[in-house]
């Protein structure tokens, strides 16, 4: 587990491997003969929303949605902000997403480091039904954790969605961060009980700043996770002023389905966050992604 | 130190593992979410067995599985062998294709539903090259309803398997291939004899992850066609969401999620298993 948080993605970005056999010279024209038109395919239902998103409304209308675009404004961005709020589902979206993603690294290490620094009994198991826990499918949590909900006030409030959020993802996190713990030498921490440190202080002080990597990784991969859920949203908030981006996105396709052009640019709205967290942190993105594939 | 580990696993067991037990109390109870819910065994089941929507979502499912899972493994395992080794555009390559990962599946859902629609994007290329036959109305027509939702989904599950299958690759030993290649195995050989092999580890993962990600797909149906038209796109999910919450049948509802759960659970104990081996635990 440790080898995968770090290393492979590392390589899988630079294109580590120094092998160079069988690779003759003409090969190359081949390949990006195939691969260029395959990495445009897929790249194409993004560039086609992008282009429909800054086509205005007469357009889309009179040319068809298939055309090229002949007109561009931004006032699909407009409407899409102003008439149908998604900027203020943007910002639930925020409110959500980052009080759960710190909360979740924090018990997760919190659990990682107890689990991996000290002798308690049936950690093995403790880890592994954790594990288990966040494998499950949400279908088995949803009308449970909905009733749980209204009975301890939590439903329809962002408090809610944060809580289930921490609560689901504990289990992979805490798996992760135990591999990449139990990968720090004993030595380390045991010099600093030495000197007289506190668990806590081993914790916070010692193992935490160890562990940025780690961290780093699951950060960007629980970002993405927590921003685009949807089944958890309609499952515990009721108002629509409270929705998160990707739940007002499916309002907006009820209520602007004939324009086209505020769809794609709500569309284009919601996927600019986690884009940008996607570029920034692509190297720990794809690591955390990586997590649980090698030996 | 007790704390450390106590408070992370009470926090899961409120909203993870008691919610769980609960669905198998629900399930053999009926109940609108309103006052107590009355015991009725196993009718809920009974009812399943003879529910012939239930058992379109079943088939669909069983569809999905085997078309998510067989495309996006096969799709995966090819461009992350085309793309393994070193060379130039490989890293824009690579991008582009797991890129699609970090969008939602609700945006995922948009970004399609506007390339189906009758004058969108799909239908205009058809058009454009003399496939006017072809031309239709992708998510309005249950036959091809459920085809156009998986082309959606293997789109964005493709470049994750290949970040597997790419992390796989670099654990095999190049010493081997090189061998092979010297004794005169072509590349479909190699591959077959001395790559695929090496990869079994990874494929475990990748098939417990498949299973368990199509038994939960739900974010992509909804946000293209909510399980419509006439119940084409019905997966498990959709329609346990439909009854638990749209209908309000909490106990159907949850009759539906043990099931999803008893199919899931062989694949949850393969993951633990293989991820209990590795050395670290």
């Amino acid at each position: 587990m440790a080898v995968a948080t770090g290393t492979p993605a590392r390589d899988a970005q630079a294109g580590g491997v120094t092998r160079h056999a069988g690779h003759r010279p003409g090969g190359g024209v081949v390949f990006h003969l195939v691969m260029a038109p395959v990495a445009l395919l897929w790249v194409a239902p993004m560039l086609f929303a992008a282009a429909i998103a800054v086509r205005s409304f007469d357009d889309v209308t009179e040319r068809g949605l298939g055309a090229l675009p002949a007109s561009f404004t931004l006032s699909g961005f407009v409407t899409a902000v102003t008439e149908v709020e998604l900027g203020t589902a943007l910002v639930n979206s925020l409110i959500v997403t980052a009080p759960a993603v710190v909360l979740a690294l924090l018990l997760s290490s919190m659990a990682a480091f107890g689990l991996s620094r000290y002798e308690i009994p049936f950690r093995r198991t403790i880890l592994l039904g954790m594990l288990a826990g966040n494998l499950l499918p949400p279908q088995v949590l949803l009308i449970p954790v909905a009733k749980m909900s209204e009975n301890i006030g939590t439903y329809d409030a962002l408090v809610g969605l944060v809580a289930i959020h921490v609560g689901f993802g504990l289990g992979f996190y805490t798996f992760v961060l135990y591999g990449f713990m139990r990968s720090i030498p004993r030595e380390v921490t045991e010099a600093a009980v030495v000197d007289g440190a506190g668990s806590m202080q081993v914790y916070w002080r010692i193992v935490m700043p160890l562990s940025r990597p780690a961290l780093a990784a699951l950060a960007a991969l629980a970002t993405t996770w927590i921003y685009n859920d949807l089944v958890w949203a309609l499952t515990i908030l009721q108002s629509q002023a409270k929705f998160p981006i990707t739940a007002a996105l499916l309002n907006l396709q009820g209520s602007y389905v004939s324009q086209w052009n505020v769809v794609a640019s709500g569309a284009m709205l919601a996927a600019i966050p986690t884009a940008v967290v996607f570029f920034a942190f692509q190297r720990h993105f794809v690591s955390g992604l990586l997590v649980g594939s090698t030996k | 130190m007790w704390v450390f580990v106590a408070v992370p696993l009470a926090v899961e067991a409120v909203w993870v593992f008691w919610p769980a037990l609960n669905s198998f109390w629900l399930s053999v109870t009926k109940w609108n979410g309103v006052g107590v819910p009355e015991f009725v065994g196993l009718a809920n089941y009974a009812d399943l067995a003879g529910d012939p929507v239930f058992k379109q979502a079943l088939l669909n499912n069983v569809i999905w599985l085997v078309c998510f899972g067989g495309l996006s493994i096969v799709g995966g395992l090819a461009l992350a062998v085309a793309l393994n080794r070193p060379r130039r555009l490989v890293g824009l390559y690579r991008s582009a294709i797991y890129l699609p990962m970090v969008f939602s599946l609700a945006v995922t859902g948009l970004f399609w539903r506007v390339l189906y629609q009758p004058d969108g994007t799909v239908d205009a290329v058809l058009g454009g090259l003399g496939l006017d036959s072809l031309v239709r109305q992708w998510l309005a027509d249950p036959d091809t309803a459920l085809g156009a939702v998986l082309v959606a989904a293997v789109w964005r599950q493709v470049g994750y398997l290949m970040v597997l299958y790419l992390a796989g690759l670099k654990g095999c030993d190049p010493t081997l291939d090189d061998a092979a290649a010297i004794d005169g195995a072509n590349a479909l050989q190699r591959f077959r004899y001395v790559t695929l092999p090496q990869l079994r580890g990874v494929n475990t993962v990748v098939f417990a992850v498949t299973v368990i990600d199509s038994l939960r797909t739900f974010d992509l149906v909804w946000a293209m066609t909510r399980g419509g038209p006439y119940h084409a796109t019905e997966l498990l999910s959709t329609y346990m969401f439909q009854q638990g919450f749209t209908f309000l049948n909490l106990g159907y509802g949850s009759a539906i999620a043990v099931v999803i759960f008893l199919l899931a659970i062989g694949f949850i104990i393969t993951y633990l298993v293989r991820a209990s081996r590795q050395e670290v635990i």
